[in-house]
């Protein structure tokens, strides 16, 4: 009897043991975690911050070994990415719509959704050599145009994949009533579906929009660079990634400072972005 | 047009003409949009193997075999690039999955109430922060300290050592393959521990509470609860970890060291597809030498479409066993 007790005793200490241990180690690992998130931000600021003045926005990027700044870089990297949304946003939210909302029946669309989210997680650089060669090669010079499509493609499987989920969250009856009413279909979607997913598809623009102005590899080669402001979308244009990447390579020191700064600018854009669609979001739900 | 309008018309529906065109166009519209996501992804397979195509029909199957890559010969081959990329994407899954894993049970299980959302919010944050960052944060910040500090511990330590030696003995750069690895890591693991955390959160309530309820320990249920009932959604997860961890450029550009040579050791600098593609693609002159790089495009991009189609295989399966459950 006592022996039994001993063992059963013991068990219970090994269970509980190795409870402990493993759950420890789950609290390290996140620990682990998010020490790369603190040292990462701590150094992009203290590095970032310093080298953030006035002229970073209202000079252009500098030859090595002058003063200068990037504002020709932020504004073509606001304007490729006001132009990639504005391809995408449209198509994203069309196609979004069609495996939404009259897909019921279609053998295409689950190989649409498919490929949507092929797409959505494709290394990005390879959608930078599809748009070399689609227009850049048919072009003759790269162009802000193609960074700009480049951008549209990464946005579009964002936006049909959220605008697909959020328009799923309508109720069916709120269709149902609409249609009764004797509305045509495409009166449904629009005046009422849209309507009421609204703020759904917006974070789905949002999200594309964060997503996108971080992207570096697709631009290498779409709308390269441009040491001076660019009068059309037609050249070349500077955005901030490109340069970023080339200032942090390159073995001048105030190119690596302004580097930094831009650095800082990005994260901060990208992770208010992000803190948008989660207010966003939690009004939808 | 006017048959379409007959059609529509006969049958004598009650929108009358104009609601039925703006009906017929609408869907329409919707529709093309959706082809053409079907339509991007076939033109970009034909573009990439078009471009290709010169480079394979030079090289064939040895474009897959040999380490050359020499653009004054023009002699190329893509071996140093895949095992570079392989390699590194190994390295960040033996680093991501245990990782994302511990913080995935960590939010699901452990923590309190109050603590989840910042947990879960930071830990997205940190999936959203652009790789041009962790590349450059890498190359300033990481590969300095990991040169001067860790590097040389590794090739005194597990350099000596029978088999392994040779991957861990070489110079202190702090750039090179292992460090590319890590980084990548690092990068996925916010990834990572944002899939596993929503699949372990779909298990339903009650099969937790009743192992709880015979009296389980919390790791009980994770090994025999949680984890048998997300089996093959947390295959799918780290797919999806793989298959940004194999086409991640920036990352990895700033880190690799950017050497076209084959070297056993970690240490030492490689390359991997997407970074080969980044350093050389703009300077690329000639059209074998441009093909050629296409060519790894082509290579990663049929890579990372087997990847994710596995991923994607494995999260559905999981959607219709959750499906016919409830």
């Amino acid at each position: 009897m006592s022996r039994v007790k001993h063992i059963d005793r013991s068990i219970y200490r090994r269970r509980k043991t190795v409870n402990f241990l493993v759950l420890f180690a789950s609290f390290l690992t996140t620990l682990f975690g998010l020490f790369w998130l603190a040292w990462l931000l701590i150094t992009l600021f203290s590095h970032g911050f310093q080298y953030l003045d006035l002229a970073v926005f209202i000079k252009p990027t500098p030859p090595p070994g002058e003063a200068g700044g990037l504002a020709n870089a932020i504004v073509g990297s606001l304007l490729i990415t006001f132009v990639g949304v504005l391809v995408g946003a449209p198509v994203g939210i069309l196609a979004g719509t069609f495996l939404a909302e009259f897909a019921a029946r279609s053998r295409i669309a689950p190989v649409i959704r498919f490929v949507n989210d092929v797409l959505l997680s494709a290394p990005s650089i390879i959608l930078g050599v599809f748009i070399y060669e689609i227009v850049v090669v048919s072009m003759g010079h790269f162009s802000g145009w193609a960074g700009a499509l480049a951008l549209a493609l990464i946005a579009l499987p964002i936006i049909v994949r959220t605008t697909e989920d959020m328009l799923k969250l309508v109720p069916n009856t709120v269709r149902e009533a609409a249609c009764a009413l004797g509305a045509p279909r495409w009166k449904v979607t629009v005046s009422i579906v849209y309507r009421a997913a609204k703020a759904g598809i917006f974070t789905g623009i949002l999200l594309a929009i964060a997503r996108i102005s971080g992207e570096t590899a697709p631009l290498l080669f779409t709308a390269l660079n441009n040491q001076f402001w660019s009068r059309s979308l037609n050249e070349p244009v500077a955005n901030l990634p490109v340069v970023i990447f080339q200032f942090a390579m390159s073995p001048y020191e105030d190119w690596q400072h302004l580097a930094w700064a831009g650095a800082l600018l990005i994260t901060v854009s990208v992770l208010v972005l992000n803190i948008l669609v989660r207010i966003f979001f939690r009004t939808v739900r | 047009m006017n048959k379409q309008q007959n059609k529509e018309h006969a049958p004598g529906k009650g929108h009358g003409n104009r609601g039925n065109m703006l009906d017929v166009l609408f869907t329409s519209a919707a529709r093309i949009c959706a082809l053409l996501v079907l339509l991007i992804i076939i033109a970009i397979m034909a573009s990439l193997f078009m471009g290709a195509w010169p480079a394979l029909r030079k090289f064939g199957l040895s474009f897959l075999t040999s380490a050359e890559w020499n653009p004054v010969t023009e002699q190329f081959g893509a071996l140093v690039a895949i095992y570079g990329t392989i390699v590194t994407s190994i390295i960040a899954m033996v680093i991501g999955v245990p990782v994302s894993f511990g913080i995935a049970i960590f939010i699901t299980e452990l923590c309190p109430a109050w603590l989840k959302r910042p947990v879960s919010t930071a830990i997205e944050l940190l999936a959203a922060i652009p790789s041009i960052i962790y590349g450059m944060w890498g190359l300033f910040v990481f590969a300095p300290f990991f040169g001067d500090y860790i590097e040389p511990w590794i090739s005194d330590h597990l350099g000596e050592l029978p088999f392994i030696g040779p991957f861990f003995s070489g110079p202190p750069l702090g750039i090179g393959v292992l460090t590319a690895g890590i980084i990548l890591g690092i990068m996925v693991i916010p990834f990572m521990a944002a899939v596993f955390r929503d699949l372990f959160e779909v298990v339903p309530p009650v099969l937790k509470e009743s192992a709880y309820g015979i009296g389980a320990t919390t790791w009980e249920v994770i090994r025999n609860i949680v984890l048998p009932y997300t089996k093959t959604g947390v295959v799918g997860g780290i797919m999806l970890g793989l298959g940004r961890a194999l086409g991640e450029t920036m990352a990895v550009t700033f880190v690799i060291g950017n050497a076209d040579r084959l070297e056993t050791s970690l240490l030492m600098p490689g390359n991997t597809i997407s970074s080969s593609l980044a350093n050389q693609f703009t300077e690329a002159v000639g059209e074998i030498y441009t093909s050629s790089l296409i060519a790894l495009g082509l290579i990663l991009f049929l890579i990372t479409f087997i990847v994710l189609s596995f991923a994607k295989f494995f999260l559905l399966r999981l959607t219709l066993k959750e499906g016919a459950k409830t």
